[in-house]
């Protein structure tokens, strides 16, 4: 029962041109691989002898360890270059760093960029597969699926979830990754936040917005709090830290008053104190960590299904052994 | 595109009756049930692995340990068949294999290839102190120097045919039937 590579595609980009089906069957390829990372030896020999680049433009603890995880514990060799800092922008300057690694012979290149629409453009330009590991405000692919895994896990579907993205909307590849797949997915989704990190026209993505924080926790059954990025707030977006806390905080005091069951999910790192209170953040409602667990997974499912060899052949060589 | 023929092997009689001969061979190889450790190689392996372990109980009043192998991501020809985006279940049995006597469950043994698979990923999780190797049917065509320990029936086949295992789980009935493509004799 193969399917051949082209499930999936060369590239991972985001969430946005896949079907329901083909996010389905990652999160279905995610669950044994939670098992791998529970065993004594953490690895199985799949991707022996591929060599994947993990490329950050942008600094990353979490989500480049999650990869190069995901990576190890599937045999592949690998590579980290932080090329943070640098002058380096998308356009030539990307595809000659590209041309040079495949110059090397690799096999995948999962990058992090500044630039929306970075991993796309790489995708066009290099036979290697390519992982969008967040691309500017545009999608991180693999975030968002690994949230839908960690919701799936505790309420048992997507469908007919209801989810509210709160916070700083405008600026979170997460955000938009959420909203295709869980939507995709059948998900009602809204999003709640200052109408000045709320990106114009959000609507017409198929979400309710939710002005004040408090009618958000009465309709949802699942919150994922984004991060408040600071780095990104220089343009005045809201008046202060601590003023954002008092208005769209989640405090224990918010989600004591949710009428029903509440999930509060997050992508890290945390802001405590600003987007979230610790008293949710390390509460009984929290699935942060769960969360982190699944990221290994995912990323292991979608290097798996990228990897899987010429389409051409899989008819050929089915059959039992 | 026309039918391909099928034709019964073995009936629900015939696979039970196998199956409980050859849970008789599993127990007098390991002289008991003490150390045992069944496992089943997904898929149908599974089913095959359960029933084993059900005859040794009925036969020893014990029931060994029994658990279930994906070797999926253990096999050598990923880039030929293309990725099986879903994967089944390994889990061990309790207190896993090491020093145990490890009986390796499949239902058809072919090209030994599965086996070879199952033998690199059993490597992983420890070290048993024997394994044997059990399957319903061998049809010959080995690929690699593997051969089995317990077997139901033998057959000769040619390539172009297949032996499928039906079990009662998955696939309604328990029996085995070989598919020869149509117009082949």
């Amino acid at each position: 029962m193969s399917l051949p590579s082209t499930f999936l595609g060369k590239d991972l980009v985001g969430l946005e041109p896949l079907t329901a089906a083909q996010i389905r069957a990652i999160l279905d390829t995610a669950e044994p691989f939670k098992e791998i990372s529970e065993r004594a030896i953490k690895k199985v020999p799949v991707l022996r002898g591929k060599t994947i680049v993990n490329l950050f433009f942008e600094a990353s603890t979490r989500t480049r360890i999650s990869f190069e995880f995901a990576e190890k514990r599937l045999s592949a060799d690998t590579v980290n270059i932080a090329a943070q800092g640098s002058s380096v922008q998308k356009g030539e300057t990307l595809v000659d760093t590209a041309r040079n690694l495949e110059a090397m012979r690799i096999d995948m290149v999962v990058m992090r960029h500044p630039s929306s629409g970075a991993a796309k453009f790489l995708g066009e330009r290099i036979p290697s597969n390519v992982i969008n590991a967040g691309d500017g405000r545009h999608e991180h692919p693999t975030q968002g699926l690994l949230d839908m895994l960690t919701i799936r896990d505790h309420l048992g579907r997507i469908e007919g979830q209801r989810v509210c993205i709160v916070g700083d909307v405008l600026h979170s590849r997460v955000a938009r990754s959420n909203i295709w797949g869980l939507t995709k997915l059948g998900a009602e989704v809204a999003v709640c936040g200052p109408r000045s990190l709320l990106p114009r026209g959000v609507e017409e993505l198929g979400v309710q917005v939710f002005n004040r924080v408090e009618q958000a926790i009465e309709w949802a059954n699942v919150l994922n709090v984004l991060r408040l990025q600071l780095e990104r707030m220089q343009g005045g977006f809201i008046p202060s830290l601590r003023e954002y806390n008092r208005i769209f905080g989640i405090t224990r005091e918010r989600v004591e008053r949710a009428p029903g069951a509440l999930l509060i999910l997050h992508p890290g790192p945390m802001n405590r104190g600003v987007e979230i209170d610790s008293d949710v953040a390390d509460g009984p409602h929290a699935v942060i960590l769960d969360q982190v667990t699944n990221g290994v997974a995912i990323r292991m499912a979608v290097l798996y299904l990228l990897a899987g060899g010429a389409p051409e052949k899989a008819e050929a060589a089915k059959g039992e052994s | 595109m026309p039918e391909p023929q099928r034709q019964l092997l073995m009936d629900e009689r015939a696979v039970e009756r196998a199956l409980a001969r050859m849970a008789r061979e599993i127990v007098e190889r390991n002289a008991g049930v003490a150390g045992l450790a069944v496992l089943g190689i997904q898929r149908r392996g599974v089913q095959l692995a359960d029933r084993i372990a059900a005859e040794i109980e009925r036969a020893e009043g014990a029931r060994p340990a029994v658990g279930t192998l994906d070797i999926t991501l253990y096999r050598d020809d990923l880039t030929a068949i293309g990725p099986r985006p879903v994967l089944g279940e390994t889990r061990l049995p309790p207190g896993g294999i090491e020093g145990r006597s490890v009986v390796i469950i499949d239902d058809v043994l072919y090209t030994g290839r599965t086996v070879r698979a199952a033998l690199d990923e059993l490597a992983d999780f420890g070290r048993p102190a024997r394994i044997f190797l059990c399957v319903l049917i061998d049809r010959g065509g080995r690929e690699l120097p593997i051969q089995p320990d317990v077997v139901g029936r033998v057959i000769d086949t040619a390539a172009d045919q297949r032996v499928e295992v039906l079990v009662p789980e998955l696939d309604g009935r328990l029996a085995v039937e070989l598919i020869r493509p149509t117009g082949a004799t």
